[in-house]
């Protein structure tokens, strides 16, 4: 599973941060940041709570 | 009439119900039963609003995202059918960029994001916490009963913004008093331009004063952009009001308000009260968001272009209001919906909105309300409502829902 995030519409909610630490991040404005596009198992579930609650529709997971 | 579809054939369009309903006096959590009905009825509900127009309700969780993510819906107040809560719908001007599309929304909204992410707020954690105390010591070296609003709820969201703006704190008689004035609705226009004019005034001094002499503050960080050429004095005068504004209000509700249902449900409050463990205090946070849902007049837009939704034609130039505290208590987004479960996960609730204005200050607002649930009823574990719930006055006249005063004792 591969997660793909689009920051241009990233509106700095921090949302994904708080699903999934290991996996998202903020730069110096909040803008959204990948730490890991391959995210192990265990950090799946918060990816999709990640996708499920950002308010930007700028996270997705994908199979690949 | 879009009421012949729900099969309320007989429905004459002076039949529209007002929006907004009266709560029932007996459930000061819940939403009117009126609105309730109208979500079992449907996602799409036509209203009339206060000046007799028409707007579209959206009372259900899935269309309220929906739409609130989608480009097609416009905050501009100034587009027609936009529904707007009074006239004029805070004072004088538009409220910087929540009252604004993209491009130009997200281009002022990023000039204000670094210190709302979720690292630099987790910073400030030891300093909300040093807040907390010491107004939770203050509390119990003074009299009791005490209204916990003034003396508690307030002041936590205040000395925040405050210092995280640069605003100084000693002035906030003055602005939290202005600032009441224009989230209420009894206020006339003429009341909330004059509030609204009187903050914004002492704004751009303060505004000013950054320019000329920047310091590490939010102030003095938009002030640079006035300096750069990005924005003008007055935007920028609009930004530090909103920001203002939206520190106040929500979360000292939320700290009043809360506690308040949480003493009205004593086996949730002893749940909270007797655990350690941080993501359980999160956890109610992100309930109590959800259950008591504080914005309780709804998010609303103006429709740009036609769109298709639950079966239903929305028309360019038609207002919508997303009203939030019905979404959160959709059966099919959260089960048992009308029951405060502090052990569930809520973190989808649509409190803090959706899409691409969903609130900026929610990592704040989180922090702040993590740091005081997870304190005040251990450190007064005796905490009691002073009266009769009967006697509290409930925010139905604001903007903002709450409680006016919320005298306790211990
Ligand atoms: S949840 Fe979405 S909008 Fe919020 S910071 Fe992450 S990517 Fe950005």
């Amino acid at each position: 599973m591969k997660v793909e995030l689009e920051a241009d519409k990233c509106v700095a909610s921090g949302q994904c941060v708080l699903a999934a630490m290991d996996v998202f991040d903020q730069d110096d404005d909040g803008i959204a940041v990948l730490l890991d596009e391959r995210p192990a198992d265990e950090n799946l579930d918060g990816v999709r709570e990640a996708v499920a609650i950002c308010p930007a529709a700028a996270i997705r997971l994908v199979d690949q | 009439m879009a009421d012949t579809l729900t099969g309320r054939t007989s429905e004459a369009p002076d039949a529209v119900p007002e929006f907004p309903m009266p709560r029932q006096s007996r459930c000061p959590f819940d939403p009117p039963p009126s609105l309730k009905d109208l979500q079992r009825e449907g996602p799409l509900a036509k209203v009339r609003l206060w000046d007799g127009s028409e707007s579209w309700l959206v009372t259900r969780y899935a269309e309220q995202r929906a739409l609130l993510g989608d480009p097609r819906v416009s905050a501009d107040t100034d587009r027609p059918g936009y529904p707007t809560k009074a006239s004029p719908e805070a004072g004088e001007g538009k409220l910087s960029f929540i009252m604004m599309d993209d491009p130009e929304h997200a281009r002022l909204r990023r000039m204000v994001t670094a210190p709302f992410a979720v690292k630099k707020v987790e910073a400030l954690r030891p300093a909300v916490q040093r807040i907390v105390d010491g107004l939770i010591d203050d509390l119990l070296a003074g009299p009791a009963p005490v209204d916990l609003v003034d003396a508690f709820a307030l002041p936590i969201p205040s000395l925040v913004i405050c210092e995280l703006l640069g605003v100084p704190y000693e002035e906030h008689d003055f602005f939290q008093e202005h600032t009441r004035t224009m989230v209420r609705t009894t206020a006339t226009p003429e009341e909330r331009g004059a509030a609204s004019r009187e903050v914004a005034g002492y704004l751009a001094g303060v505004v000013g004063k950054r320019i000329a002499e920047p310091r590490g503050d939010l102030l003095s960080s938009i002030a640079g952009r006035v300096t750069a050429g990005e924005l003008t004095h007055q935007q920028a005068t609009e930004m530090a009001l909103l920001l203002l504004i939206a520190g106040h209000e929500t979360t000292a509700n939320m700290i009043a308000l809360g506690t308040l249902a949480l003493l009205q449900h004593p086996d949730q409050l002893a749940l909270l009260r007797e655990s350690d463990d941080p993501r359980l205090v999160a956890s109610a946070v992100e309930e109590l968001l959800r259950y008591l849902h504080i914005t309780h007049l709804g998010r609303r837009r103006a429709v740009t272009e036609d769109i298709e939704i639950a079966g239903r034609l929305i028309k360019a130039g038609e207002g919508v209001i997303m009203v939030n505290e019905i979404g959160n208590r959709d059966p099919e987004a959260f089960a048992d919906p009308d029951r405060l479960d502090i052990t569930r996960d809520a973190r989808r609730h649509v409190a803090f909105g959706f899409g691409v204005h969903q609130c900026l200050g929610q990592p704040l607002a989180r922090m702040e309300l993590q740091v005081v649930y997870g304190t005040l009823y251990k450190r007064i574990p005796t905490l009691k409502l002073a009266g009769d719930l009967r006697d509290v006055r409930f925010k139905t006249d604001a903007f903002i829902y709450g409680v006016h005063e919320l005298p306790v004792s211990w």
